[in-house]
């Protein structure tokens, strides 16, 4: 199965440039996600990949074939759509029927690869029926299923979870990649879901305003992000983010924020920090210690008056107030009951698990 | 009977508790109601007028009360209309007219739905140079009255041999509506969502089979709405059927006028409401017959839902 490969894609729309100097090699097999928030140009990306829309610059490849003026049909690849986009006149065979039969297969093979995919997608009592009198997580798999049979080496989704409710969501999700386990083609899946996004994908390229600001698999994206955009995007409650001073004395390095000095000595700085130097520091909600518990290894410890606090059911959020703002903490929902408006909290915060950013450029130090 | 049933229901029940005042009716509807009512007889009494007319003997249209009832009831001027009355020095009645506006329509309506469905779909649909100036002209053509171009248009007809025959006025018809019905294609595809298109894309790619088996199947609204409006418009032309029209190839309607206007002796006025009528039906079959087959929703089941 092929590799795909961009380099030094521009696309712009006039004087708007929506992509600017994108490379990405995709390996084979890969599952990729590109996580964006809306109008970062990943959608784009995956149309002009698709040959929907044309490159302004650069070059695409598949395999070993440069794909970049090829039309979509002869590019090798199958897209299921956020909106589905079946054939509504079609039934669901003929919806998968006709790529098909456009590639002029021979009537037994599109048979067989329709009972395939009908078997594997669960669709087999709906093939007589029309996309009208199908449920949407029913049309989802019929989308999915037209995009199988063409049995080809990359398959497309844009967002195709996205309408879907939040039950179907989780079982489809876990279907996709059960179908990549399955099938081990190679998929670039666009999404805004983080959680779709670090749930299914070998990697992760999160864009923003057209650049990539960070590819790696998720664990290096929610373990070290890059910048402040990957900060502050993946994760949910967001990480809190600090503006902070550096101090340099002796060996010995912290970070002064709002009255409270972090110990950052031993932070693998990617370059040597400089005294008074303004960064930003990132701290996760989930990375608290406990309240009124000691972390080993502590950075910090905070002594701070609780604003508000919500419970989703499984989780706990504590809003703290910190200097002018406020950052969240993760509590045990069991716990949260204690804390009251005003009530004042001491949180300390590991510090392994710190983040610290160039406060100019955004950049990870 | 099941309305019966949860009536029956609703009589046990005891009475609402909080039943909502009757709406009574205001001047204002009243108002409404008279003028629609002004409206609608302006429309009916004539047409009363001319369907008792062609039913009663000329001996009682020359009593004058045009607005007796017939009697005796005669169907005597609706066979005179069809089959024996003159239009110039040729008797044979509507009959003529009627068949060749029949052999108009048909190679007209082909031709017309055929070509702007066709060209609407490529600009709506499919990557076009020039694709707005064209739409710009089309535009602009919509809107050029037909008697400006009359005469180039004879002229250009009887150049290609075709003035004075059905099939110059089937194609003439057929060209001039062009520009209007590629627009209503046009606006009529554009609606259809991008990402089914974009399936079509990358499916099959083929200009014609995405046209053939995605978007004919779907167009099925539009096509009844544009050949209710060109049978209307073809059938009631008369300005096109007399200037193309050769002799005996000359439409229903040009036949009709010339039947009310020829009068030897007196004129046979339940005869030419016969005709009248006679010429007025064919449009009207057609919109109770299409009128059914309007389908809702054509995406339906397309996305998202």
């Amino acid at each position: 199965m092929p590799r795909v490969i961009f380099e030094d894609i521009i696309k712009s729309y006039g004087k708007l440039t929506v992509l600017k100097n994108l490379d990405l090699a995709i390996d084979d097999g890969e599952f990729l996600v590109l996580l964006g928030p809306s109008g970062c140009g990943k959608t784009t990306l995956l149309n002009l990949l698709a040959g929907l829309l044309d490159v302004t610059a650069g070059r695409i490849t598949i395999g070993d074939r440069d794909v970049t003026d090829l039309d979509p049909k002869d590019r090798g690849l199958a897209m299921v759509f956020q909106s589905y986009a079946l054939y509504p006149t079609k039934t669901v065979r003929g919806n998968l029927k006709f790529g098909l039969a456009a590639h002029k297969l021979p009537a037994a093979e599109i048979e067989q690869r329709i009972a395939w995919a009908a078997r594997l997608l669960q669709i087999e009592p709906l093939l007589d029926r029309k996309p009208a009198q199908l449920s949407g997580g029913q049309r989802q798999r019929v989308a999915i299923g037209r995009a199988l049979v063409k049995k080809v080496g990359v398959f497309l989704f844009d967002e195709p979870l996205s309408n879907l409710d939040a039950k179907l969501r989780t079982e489809m999700r876990l279907e996709i990649k059960k179908l990549h386990d399955e099938l081990r083609s190679t998929i670039v899946y666009v999404t805004h879901d983080q959680i779709e996004a670090m749930t299914m994908a070998t990697r992760i390229a999160v864009m923003d305003a057209g650049v990539i600001q960070q590819f790696g698999t998720p664990d290096e994206i929610y373990g070290s992000p890059a910048n402040l955009f990957v900060a502050g995007f993946i994760g949910s409650p967001a990480m809190n983010l600090r503006p902070a001073t550096l101090s340099v004395a002796g060996g010995k390095v912290a970070a002064r924020a709002a009255g409270v000095d972090l110990d950052v000595s031993h932070y693998g700085f990617l370059t040597s920090p400089r005294d008074g130097q303004s960064v930003v520091i990132g701290l996760r909600p989930e990375h608290f210690g406990e309240p009124d518990a000691a972390v080993t290894d502590p950075a910090g410890n905070f002594s701070l008056p609780v604003q508000h606090s919500e419970k989703t059911g499984s989780d706990a959020t504590a809003y703290l107030k910190f200097g002018d703002g406020l950052i969240a903490t993760r509590v045990d929902p069991e716990q949260i009951g204690r804390f009251k408006q005003g009530d004042t909290v001491n949180i300390s915060f590991p510090q392994g698990k710190l983040h610290v950013f160039d406060a100019q450029s955004g950049r990870r130090l | 009977m099941s309305t019966a049933l949860l009536s029956g229901d609703a009589r046990v029940e005891a009475a609402p508790r909080f039943p909502r005042k009757r709406k009574s009716i205001s001047g204002r509807s009243i108002a409404i109601l008279v003028f629609l009512s002004i409206c609608a007889a302006f429309f009916c009494v004539p047409l009363y007028v001319i369907v008792t007319t062609s039913f009663k003997t000329m001996e009682q249209i020359r009593e004058g009360a045009i607005f007796s009832l017939p009697s005796p009831i005669t169907f005597e001027p609706w066979v005179n209309a069809w089959d024996h009355a003159c239009s110039g020095i040729r008797c044979e009645g509507l009959k003529v007219g009627f068949w060749n506006s029949v052999a108009i329509l048909f190679p007209s309506l082909v031709l017309s739905l055929t070509l702007s469905s066709i060209t609407g779909y490529a600009l709506a649909l499919w990557k076009v140079r020039w694709a707005g100036t064209f739409l710009f002209i089309l535009f602009i053509c919509a809107f050029v009255p037909f008697q400006i171009i009359m005469i180039p248009l004879i002229i250009l007809s009887s150049g290609l041999k075709v003035y004075g025959t059905i099939w110059g006025i089937a194609i003439i018809h057929a060209v001039l509506s062009m520009p209007f019905l590629t627009l209503v294609f046009r606006n009529y595809y554009k609606g259809i969502p991008q990402e089914i298109m974009s399936a079509a894309m990358m499916d099959s790619g083929s200009f014609w089979r995405v046209f053939g088996e995605i978007i004919v199947p779907m167009s099925g609204n539009i096509f009844i709405v544009v050949l209710i409006l060109q049978v209307t418009s073809i059938w009631n032309d008369f300005l096109l059927g007399l200037t193309f029209g050769g002799l005996g190839t000359q439409p229903m309607s040009v036949v009709l006028a010339n039947v009310v206007i020829t009068t030897t002796g007196e004129a046979a006025y339940n005869e030419n409401m016969a005709a009248a009528l006679l010429t007025a039906i064919p449009p009207l079959v057609i919109y109770f017959i299409l009128g059914k087959f309007f389908v809702q929703g054509i995406t339906a089941g397309a996305i998202k839902g």
